[in-house]
């Protein structure tokens, strides 16, 4: 039987470099392999990787796995998982850690039980047994309401990790490591589905939420789209005048009922974001959007309701209808801020 | 083609939406226990799945048959998968599937698909709506050795193949697959349509298939052995902060108030 060793992150990368997620999980990966006095890998996949390999030992990898093939350039979960499976067949990491991304939480899952083992999916906190050397994995369940900790007593340990829930080392392009070239050898009769065409939606002008410092959300109590292009927008406007990244999300209501695009949705089910400052606006708090912003550094929260679960996360509260406390809080941030 | 066998995985789970406060945390038996008074629902995720059947039943034909695992189903609700335009309700309902884990939840709807036997699209929900796990539906997938496409919001099927509309981020991908395959479907897709009366009555008048571990070619005793995931701890994480609620004579005195309250914070 294998000897499992080490810590190996599914590295994703965006326009060439390496994705928020990837960095924060070598973060946390490096965290994990000092526990165990283990190695920290990366694998990173694509048409052509280029300097992101460099960038992954930067951020803590000892080694980064480097496979090219114009079949890896866009995620298929058939060619991105015979390279992955290949891999771990040949290097037996301990544990295996992607995002909880859009392509990780596609293949955690799958991998797990394409090698008959368990995955914990969504994790927010990971940690090593000191005794058996196991995952434990914790993850928020009923919507956040409990956490979870699960482990799996078969190796190797596969986790996906919620982004912006694990700190990020910081780059030290002295570090040393190993960049190693691995052929990709992909099956391509065995790659069951084909892309035919991409539409990046369009997120609409200005920052993007997840490069936000603040976030003025908005939910079902906004009550239309209007307010978000207006009363939302000017808050937002505010900061991004004084120099400080703004955008305007919502919770699910508003982006279901075409309020405002899908792009601004901010929970579970869209953008998991985690901004200084955070200001709910007319929105109840269900977990489901709870899970998307509870990583906010100061939430502020504006509704009508006492009662609403929002106000069990926020820092600061006014139990208001918008329209009657907006405006002048609009006013006065302008004359702070201006 | 004669019309699309479908299949379509459901789960019966306490509203997600009920306050926080309607569900006990039981740390000792690592159980959520909702209270009696709050209602059971088709999980969130899987009524946009069985939506997603209702539609390519509505353009080509077919037949729908809903597929849940779970012990002592709320017949109204559950059969809500009936009275919406489904065919068939299969329960897997047993005293020995509640010890089953993800993975041997996975492997039971696998085993009960592989009965049921023909098949050209699997939905199910993106995620529960109650432990959230997002990965039951891969794992059937891998299971029965098929195509999955995961977080679907458009799902068509035309000449013997599916397309779908999956959501990645910011980018929607349109993905072409033969059949069989398995597609998990998101929020974007839409509603569950209401029951007509019509479909409501016809409801009350069938009754879902019950099959036990042994009618899934299941040897009960094995269903521990098929968990692989231990539950180490369950618990109600400690909230740090309380909320300041800013009172004033007017809720624009308290806006002032609070962004004054921001910069004493040194926040802006």
């Amino acid at each position: 039987m294998a000897e499992y060793e080490g810590v190996l992150i599914y590295g994703e990368l965006i326009n060439g470099s390496l994705a928020g997620i990837t960095t924060e999980l070598l973060g946390c990966g490096r965290n994990l392999a000092d526990e165990l006095k283990e190695s920290l890998s990366c694998l990173l996949t694509s048409d052509t990787v280029g300097e992101a390999s460099k960038e992954a030992i930067a951020f803590g990898a000892d080694k980064v796995y480097v496979i090219e093939d114009p079949l890896l350039k866009e995620y298929q979960p058939d060619s991105h998982m015979q390279v992955l499976e290949k891999l771990i067949k040949e290097t037996s990491p301990r544990i295996v850690l992607t995002g909880h991304t859009p392509t990780g939480a596609d293949l955690a899952p799958r991998l797990a039980f394409r090698l008959g083992v368990a995955s914990a999916t969504d994790c927010i906190e990971l940690s090593v047994d000191p005794e058996t050397k196991f995952l434990l994995a914790t993850r928020p369940v009923y919507g956040g309401l409990a956490q979870a900790t699960y482990t799996c007593e078969l190796r190797p340990n596969v986790a996906s990790v919620r982004t912006k829930t694990q700190a990020t080392l910081e780059r030290d392009d002295s570090r040393k490591g190993e960049i190693i070239p691995q052929k990709a050898e992909i099956d391509a009769s065995k790659v069951r589905t084909k892309i035919v065409e991409t539409v990046k939606e369009e997120a609409g002008e200005g920052v993007k939420l997840e490069d936000a410092v603040v976030i003025v959300s908005g939910g079902r109590g906004m009550g239309g789209p209007e307010p978000f292009k207006t009363v939302l927008k000017e808050v937002a406007d505010i900061f991004s005048k004084g120099g400080i990244p703004a955008a305007v999300g919502a919770s699910r209501p508003p982006a279901d009922n075409h309020w405002v695009p899908e792009a601004l949705h901010i929970g579970l089910t869209g953008k998991i974001v985690a901004p200084d400052i955070y200001f709910a606006i007319a929105i109840s708090g269900a977990s489901q959007h709870i899970a998307g912003m509870s990583g906010s550094k100061t939430i502020i929260a504006i509704n009508k309701d006492p009662e609403a679960n929002i106000f069990n996360e926020a820092r600061f509260g006014i139990v208001a209808k918008y329209e009657d406390s907006v405006p002048a809080l609009t006013e006065k941030l302008k004359e702070l801020l201006g | 083609m004669p019309g699309v066998n479908m299949i379509v995985c459901c789960k019966e789970v306490p509203d997600p939406e009920a306050p926080p406060a309607s569900f006990k945390v039981d740390p000792a038996n690592k159980k959520v226990i909702p209270a009696p008074d709050v209602k059971h629902l088709i999980g969130q995720y899987d009524e946009f799945a069985m939506e997603a059947a209702l539609r390519i039943k509505d353009q080509v034909g077919g037949k729908i048959t809903a597929l849940s695992l779970g012990r002592g189903f709320v017949m109204d609700v559950i059969k809500k998968t009936l009275s919406v335009g489904g065919d068939e309700l299969i329960l897997l309902d047993d005293a020995a599937f509640e010890q089953c884990d993800t993975c041997a939840t996975a492997q039971a709807l696998a085993m009960a698909i592989k009965k049921i036997g023909e098949y050209d699209l699997i939905f199910c929900g993106r995620q529960d709506s109650d432990w959230g796990y997002m990965q039951i539906p891969l794992g059937i997938a891998e299971i029965l050795e098929i195509p999955a496409i995961h977080i679907a919001k458009k799902v068509e099927v035309t000449d013997g193949k599916a397309r779908i509309e999956r959501v990645a981020g910011d980018i929607t991908e349109v993905i072409e697959v033969g059949l069989p395959a398995l597609v998990t479907v998101t929020s974007e897709l839409g509603n569950l349509r209401y029951p007509a009366l019509k479909g409501i009555m016809a409801a009350a008048k069938k009754k879902p298939t019950v099959w036990g571990p042994a009618d899934i070619g299941l040897d009960a005793s094995q269903i521990g052995a098929m968990c692989l995931c231990k539950t180490v701890s369950l618990f109600q994480p400690v909230k740090e902060s309380k909320c300041e609620i800013i009172e004033a004579d007017s809720p624009a005195e308290a806006a002032v108030k609070l962004a004054l309250r921001l910069r004493e914070e040194k926040l802006i």
